[in-house]
């Protein structure tokens, strides 16, 4: 009868060595709760779709108008909404990532309590939909760029990974963040301030060039500096600057913050459902 | 083969009370900051309580075990520590074979998906594979008959066709072992008979069972084996007869051979918040004799004494009445009869009588409660089986006295009949 010979031994503090392996065993559960997401995002939602390009227009027009023309800001030649649009929507997925996979383990406390998965399956999951989200307010990127007439070049190549930057960087604080927020229910919200004085402390509205040279070592310690570098100069082909130090500098804190969310997730998850 | 062997498991909680309610916004803030620097009453009182304490036990292949116990015996600690939800604080579980735990039925329904969607859902959730659930589908389908309904988004169903979906999907798992745990209590008879049966086709499959339940009778007809928990240890370990006998006799060593219970330190209770507390339970004959020993079909009286707190507008009171394999026999309430008790405060004393009640011989045990009103349905206070009585054979129909012919059929009721 027993077909599978896998014995499962369960003690505390249990050091778990086929982690990864598990994790992969449940990929089928990721896809769900991901479809899931997504599909009653735009069931529940009257504008549905609409909404993901809404959001991010709105702050384009209100930044370009604001940093653009009340302060005339540099705009290392670009157009100025380019400058902004390039900024906006990795920040958007940084936000909106955060805020879902902050949320995302106190919101599945019916599913943690009666089975059992490997946790990390929902913080991951719930950053799918962002993405979802991101690809489509990409639209707005591609008819800017068509309209000021910004041609790309091979550099834009590289969009994905500063993508894949940003959904790291938004991870590795969500990792810390959602296994936080099960134990102390405030983190919920934090996330929000962050989110609203980080669009201001990050170039989003402005060009870091902005910030004097030899603050930017220190400024690009902020993990989304490096990603909107990196956006503004794969989209205007290498045109405005890449500074390497800042880019380097903000891909060792999303390690840091990575490893260390990911170790501090490992260390409370078995024990969530008895505080959450 | 032992397919789960568990030494010397137990679990820790730790209780924190937390004092203050957080009345003004300048409280929320200091509180907030406090706990950001990481002070706070996070510290404050807390409280260890063991819900299990150095359990053991071994299942062999194709065993289908119960877990019995009170409320808070730590049941559902076993089934979250046997299905990994939670980490035990001392011991060690190993387990082979692929588990499948279902400690509620329909987790993870999402309201707003329709019932074919929510069938993918819930069986990833349970742990099953697509192709698997593809598989099944039709199956899962037929069993839960909703095939009219399937594309409409399930906050539109009947609980009950919500229930047999939500069973359905579980019912058609294939795992070596599988923990359920009181599932069978939702849904109405028919389907729970359908249910049992179904679990009956997977143990006889050969497939382990653990089975925790309050009802009895379940218990009875799926389990050979019984584990029995109280307060987080472990009394008993054997068959199922026994067990059920020894869980019933514990209650009865508390309190049942007394006609006459004081409940105000009773453990085994609900209660929300402060509000109300049954403290007295009373068992009487018409005459007023104090006795919990009654012949058949005669007026049994009862008093209860509730204290209230703070004003309840015209609360109901309840008694339930169990059966000796803690099967429900009847709920007995002051609203259906017409009673009312406006703004009750401070003690309150109710007087019930049972008009010729229709119950056979056997021991019979009451679970008194009190609701805070029809419309808010909230139970303030339940006290659960502090009290029992027994039902003596009498001739009440005058040609001679009551048998049970098949002592294997639980038979509780004689309703009285005209033959022509």
């Amino acid at each position: 009868m027993i077909k599978s010979n896998n014995i499962v031994v369960i003690e505390p503090n249990k050091k778990l060595s086929n982690y990864w392996r598990e994790l992969w065993g449940y990929k089928e559960l990721f896809y769900y709760l991901a479809w899931r997401d997504i599909v009653v995002r735009y069931k529940q939602t009257v504008v549905g779709i609409a909404w993901s390009v809404v959001r991010p227009v709105i702050t384009i027009v209100v930044f370009s108008v604001i940093f653009g023309k009340v302060a005339a800001l540099p705009s290392e030649g670009i157009p100025y909404v380019i400058l902004v649009t390039a900024a906006t929507l990795p920040w958007q997925l940084f936000s909106t990532s955060l805020t879902e996979s902050t949320n995302s383990l106190v919101n599945s406390a019916g599913i943690i309590s009666k089975v059992y998965f490997p946790r990390l399956t929902i913080p991951l999951s719930s950053i799918v939909m962002c993405l979802v989200d991101f690809a489509i307010s990409l639209v707005i990127l591609a008819v800017l760029m068509i309209y000021y007439g910004v041609v790309p070049g091979i550099e834009m190549l590289m969009l994905p990974v500063f993508t894949l930057i940003a959904v790291l960087a938004s991870f590795g604080v969500g990792l810390w963040f959602s296994a936080l927020n099960v134990k102390y229910r405030d983190i919920k919200h934090i996330v929000p301030f962050i989110v609203q004085f980080g669009i201001y402390v990050s170039p989003v509205g402005f060009s870091s060039t902005v910030v004097p040279e030899k603050w930017r070592l220190l400024y690009s310690l902020n993990p989304m500096v490096g990603v909107i570098d990196g956006f503004r100069w794969a989209i205007t082909g290498g045109k405005s600057f890449l500074y390497m130090p800042g880019l380097f500098l903000s891909l060792v804190v999303i390690l840091v913050l990575l490893v260390t969310g990911f170790m501090y997730f490992r260390k409370t998850e078995r024990t969530f459902v008895d505080v959450i | 083969m032992n397919i789960i062997t568990v030494e010397n498991i137990s679990k820790k909680y730790v209780i924190r009370h937390q004092t203050n309610n957080f009345n003004t916004f300048r409280d929320v803030i200091g509180e907030k900051i406090k706990r950001l620097v990481g002070r706070g009453n996070d510290e404050g009182e807390r409280e260890e309580f063991w819900a299990l304490k150095d359990v053991s036990f071994d299942v062999k292949e194709g065993e289908r075990v119960g877990i019995i116990g009170r409320n808070g015996a730590g049941k559902s600690t076993m089934l979250k520590l046997l299905s990994r939800i939670t980490e035990p604080t001392e011991g060690r579980i190993s387990i082979r074979g692929r588990v499948a735990s279902l400690l509620e039925v329909g987790t993870g329904f999402h309201p707003e998906l329709s019932g074919r969607e929510n069938i993918f859902l819930n069986g990833a959730i349970l742990g099953m594979k697509r192709e698997e659930i593809k598989k099944k589908f039709d199956e899962i389908v037929d069993f839960a008959e909703v095939e009219k309904f399937l594309d409409t988004p399930v906050k539109r169903y009947s609980s009950g066709m919500y229930v047999r979906l939500a069973f359905a999907v579980a019912a058609h798992l294939e795992p070596e072992i599988l923990m359920v745990d009181e599932v069978l209590a939702v849904g109405d008879a028919e389907f729970q008979k359908k249910c049992i049966g179904k679990m009956n086709d997977v143990s006889k499959a050969g497939r382990t069972i653990l089975f925790v339940s309050h009802n009895m009778g379940a218990i009875e007809q799926l389990c050979s084996r019984t584990v029995v928990l109280r307060q987080g240890e472990k009394i008993f370990d054997g068959e199922t007869q026994e067990g059920i006998n020894i869980y019933l006799r514990k209650n009865e060593k508390v309190f049942s051979n007394e006609a006459e219970a004081d409940l105000s330190n009773y453990p085994d209770r609900d209660s929300m918040g402060n509000t109300a507390r049954i403290n007295k339970i009373k068992l009487m004959s018409i005459a007023g004799q104090v006795t919990n020993e009654f012949k058949m079909g005669e007026d049994i009286a009862v008093e209860i004494e509730t204290r209230f707190n703070e004003t309840v507008k015209d609360p109901i009171f309840d008694l339930t009445v169990t059966n000796s394999i803690g099967q429900y026999i009847s709920n007995i309430r002051s609203d259906w009869e017409g009673f009312h008790n406006h703004d009750s405060n401070g003690i309150v004393k109710t007087r019930i009588i049972f008009k010729n009640p229709p119950l056979t011989p056997g021991v019979y045990f009451l679970s008194p409660e009190v609701i805070r009103s029809i419309t808010e349905g909230a139970c303030l206070d339940i006290v659960h089986i502090p009290i029992s009585f027994k039902i003596l054979n009498n001739d009440i129909t005058g040609f001679g006295s009551y048998t049970n012919w098949d002592s294997n059929k639980n038979i509780n009721m004689h309703i009285k009949s005209d033959w022509s």
